[in-house]
């Protein structure tokens, strides 16, 4: 991106609320991110996050939030030329409130608006962080797990859970085994996971790139119904099982996906990328394959920027929609639980696919 | 790549001298190099599943060993069942590896992005590709992987063979067979966007093979909705 002079850059608000984390952010068509703040509703021990208790959260939040975000950022609402909102996919009633708050800032100072698709946007934050053009995703979080690759104006998805999200089932294992969802109940097996010493082997669902993850759970929850408390194997244990077991899978469908389209690098977007564990393996898998993982920190750390649900990568991913032409009138600026990745026409990415696939490879036997 | 994870181990490199074999790799997936080797003057190659080393060591080689197993008895099983499938040659569970019969010609995926396919090639390999799969349905084989890497174009007559049964188990519910063929369809559909009508042949001819089409495909298309609609919810 060509940066230039600031008052020539046309600059985007980003709402952000479709699962537990309500986010606004600031971000400028050079890339600049000018603000980018957050919160998360973090529900009791045992419990999950439910759709109206989060809308109120988010209700309750959302005008704070933008305040501070323009105050951060410096610039008030005439200096925004484009609102952009998280159209889907996710929960139906956080999304509605937080696109509620985008259409009434919107009308107040008559702006356009954009309707942007919450996965495309965790893939173009990471492009536009990392500077890496063309990996293959893997998309690892609450709601979604896929794996991910440009071909052909979408972002096609070669691999996925053909059941619940890694994620989800992180954050239900972690309720049987009553961690806490401060700061993520993720975050938590991580620690757990880090103490454990005994394998227990459970079930390995890959399906071609495909994953199956809830006969896991089921697998590991009703071992630790069973199991937990006689003494022989500690909540520790079976958090570092199964996660070394899930992520082993994610890694693998992951791989797949990159021998069948010929590339060498990847990220990974979603909380669930948060993980050390998660981002070793890829980088081990990435590295013997001759390619990199992108968007470690110079601590080797994911970025929080692409990683965890924010504004502004939905400030950024409605800037590129609104500057390719694209607006959303305020009578479709509905939301949709459901809406897939592939389901975006790229505009704004070269046809593609054909970097990669003009070299092929060997046929294996 | 690390010159240590190419090398053949001192075992393979032996018997890769006894026969023939080249040292190089012909080529490397993502879990296994692929040697040509000479096995009784029959021409072979020899797959060698590697460690990942991202994973548990106990994890690895409890899947390379079952997947090494799965391999080698499907393919024996799939070409009983009138399938065109590597014919296997020989096992060496120690060394992980697997001596088959050396298939002359490209993956599918090449044929298909070579932009020389005509309409005509396409029904052809979607008649062929429907009639195997549901041959290995019918005999209770599910293949796994199903993609267009693991399908191959044979250069003397260029008909369709089904390779790389690593992930292949047996099953003949309805829900592990509709899975396959999401697969399937997933990887025509992500990898192959304009010549998803491949597909549509596929399905044709599986429901003509197939004795239990029915359940299959009524299976198939809740598992695909299943895909579609499911709720992005955390």
């Amino acid at each position: 991106m060509a940066p230039s002079d600031e008052r020539a850059c046309t600059r985007a608000l980003g709402l952000e609320g479709s699962a537990n984390k309500i986010g606004v952010g600031v971000v400028r068509s050079d890339g600049t991110i000018e603000s980018n703040p957050r919160e998360t509703y973090v529900t009791p021990p045992g419990s999950g996050f439910l759709p109206n208790d989060t809308a109120r959260h988010h209700r309750a939040r959302v005008v704070d939030l933008v305040r501070k975000a323009l105050r951060e950022a410096g610039v008030t609402m005439g200096e925004i030329d484009v609102v952009a909102y998280t159209r889907g996919p996710g929960m139906g009633a956080p999304l509605t409130a937080v696109a509620a708050c985008a259409r009434t800032l919107a009308g107040l100072y008559d702006k356009p608006m954009v309707g942007v698709n919450h996965c495309v946007a965790h893939i173009e934050m990471g492009r536009l962080v990392t500077g890496c053009d063309d990996p293959v995703i893997l998309y690892a979080s609450g709601g979604n797990t896929q794996v991910i690759a440009y071909n052909e104006r979408r972002y096609r998805i070669f691999g996925e859970t053909i059941d619940i999200a890694v994620g989800n089932m992180l954050d239900r294992f972690a309720r049987v085994c009553g961690l806490s969802n401060d700061p993520a109940p993720g975050y938590n097996i991580e620690q757990e996971a880090k103490k454990g010493k005994k394998f227990v082997e459970g079930p390995y669902g890959v399906k071609g790139m495909d994953v199956n993850l809830s006969g896991i759970l089921t697998f590991y929850k009703t071992y630790a119904e069973e199991n937990l408390g006689k003494g022989e194997v500690t909540v520790a244990d079976l958090c570092f099982s199964m996660q070394e077991t899930v992520f082993s899978m994610l890694v693998e469908i992951t791989e797949r996906a990159m021998a069948h389209v010929n590339a060498k690098d990847v990220m990974i977007v979603g909380g669930v990328g948060c993980n050390l564990r998660l981002q070793e393996m890829m980088a081990i898998m990435a590295r013997e394959r001759g390619g990199k993982l992108y968007g470690l920190d110079e601590n080797g750390r994911m970025d929080d920027r692409f990683c965890i649900d924010n504004g502004a990568m939905i400030a950024h991913t409605g800037l590129i929609q609104y500057l390719n032409g694209e607006t959303t009138p305020i009578e479709e600026t509905e939301c949709t639980q459901r809406f897939r990745t592939d389901e975006v026409l790229v505009t704004w990415r070269d046809k593609a696919g054909t970097k990669r696939t003009a070299e092929g490879s060997p046929a294996a036997s | 790549m690390t010159t240590e994870t190419c090398a053949p181990t001192p075992a393979l490199l032996a018997l890769l001298r006894a026969c023939d074999g080249s040292i190089e790799p012909r080529s490397q997936g993502a879990e296994a190099r692929v040697y040509d080797v000479q096995l009784s003057g029959v021409e072979c190659v020899a797959k060698q599943r590697f460690a990942k080393t991202y994973r548990l060591r106990e994890l690895d080689e409890r899947l390379t060993r079952s997947r090494l197993s799965a391999e080698a008895r499907t393919m024996v099983r799939a070409r009983k069942l009138g399938v065109l499938a590597p014919h296997v040659v020989h096992v060496d569970a120690k060394e992980s590896c697997v001596y088959m019969e050396r298939i002359r010609g490209c993956a599918l995926k090449e044929a298909l992005r070579s932009g020389e396919t005509t309409r005509e090639d396409l029904r052809r390999f979607g008649e062929e590709i429907g009639v195997a799969v549901a041959k290995l349905h019918d005999g209770g084989i599910i293949h796994g992987d199903l993609t267009t890497s693991n399908l191959m174009v044979r250069d003397e007559d260029g008909r369709v063979v089904v390779i790389d049964f690593g992930l292949s188990y047996p099953s003949k519910l309805p829900e592990d067979k509709g899975v396959d063929l999401y697969v399937l369809e997933r990887a025509i559909t992500a990898a192959h966007p304009s010549q998803t009508v491949l597909f549509d042949d596929i399905l044709a001819a599986y429901k003509k093979t197939s004795q239990m089409w029915c359940s299959t495909l009524n299976r198939f298309a809740e598992v695909r909705a299943r895909g579609r609609k499911r709720s992005m919810v955390g």
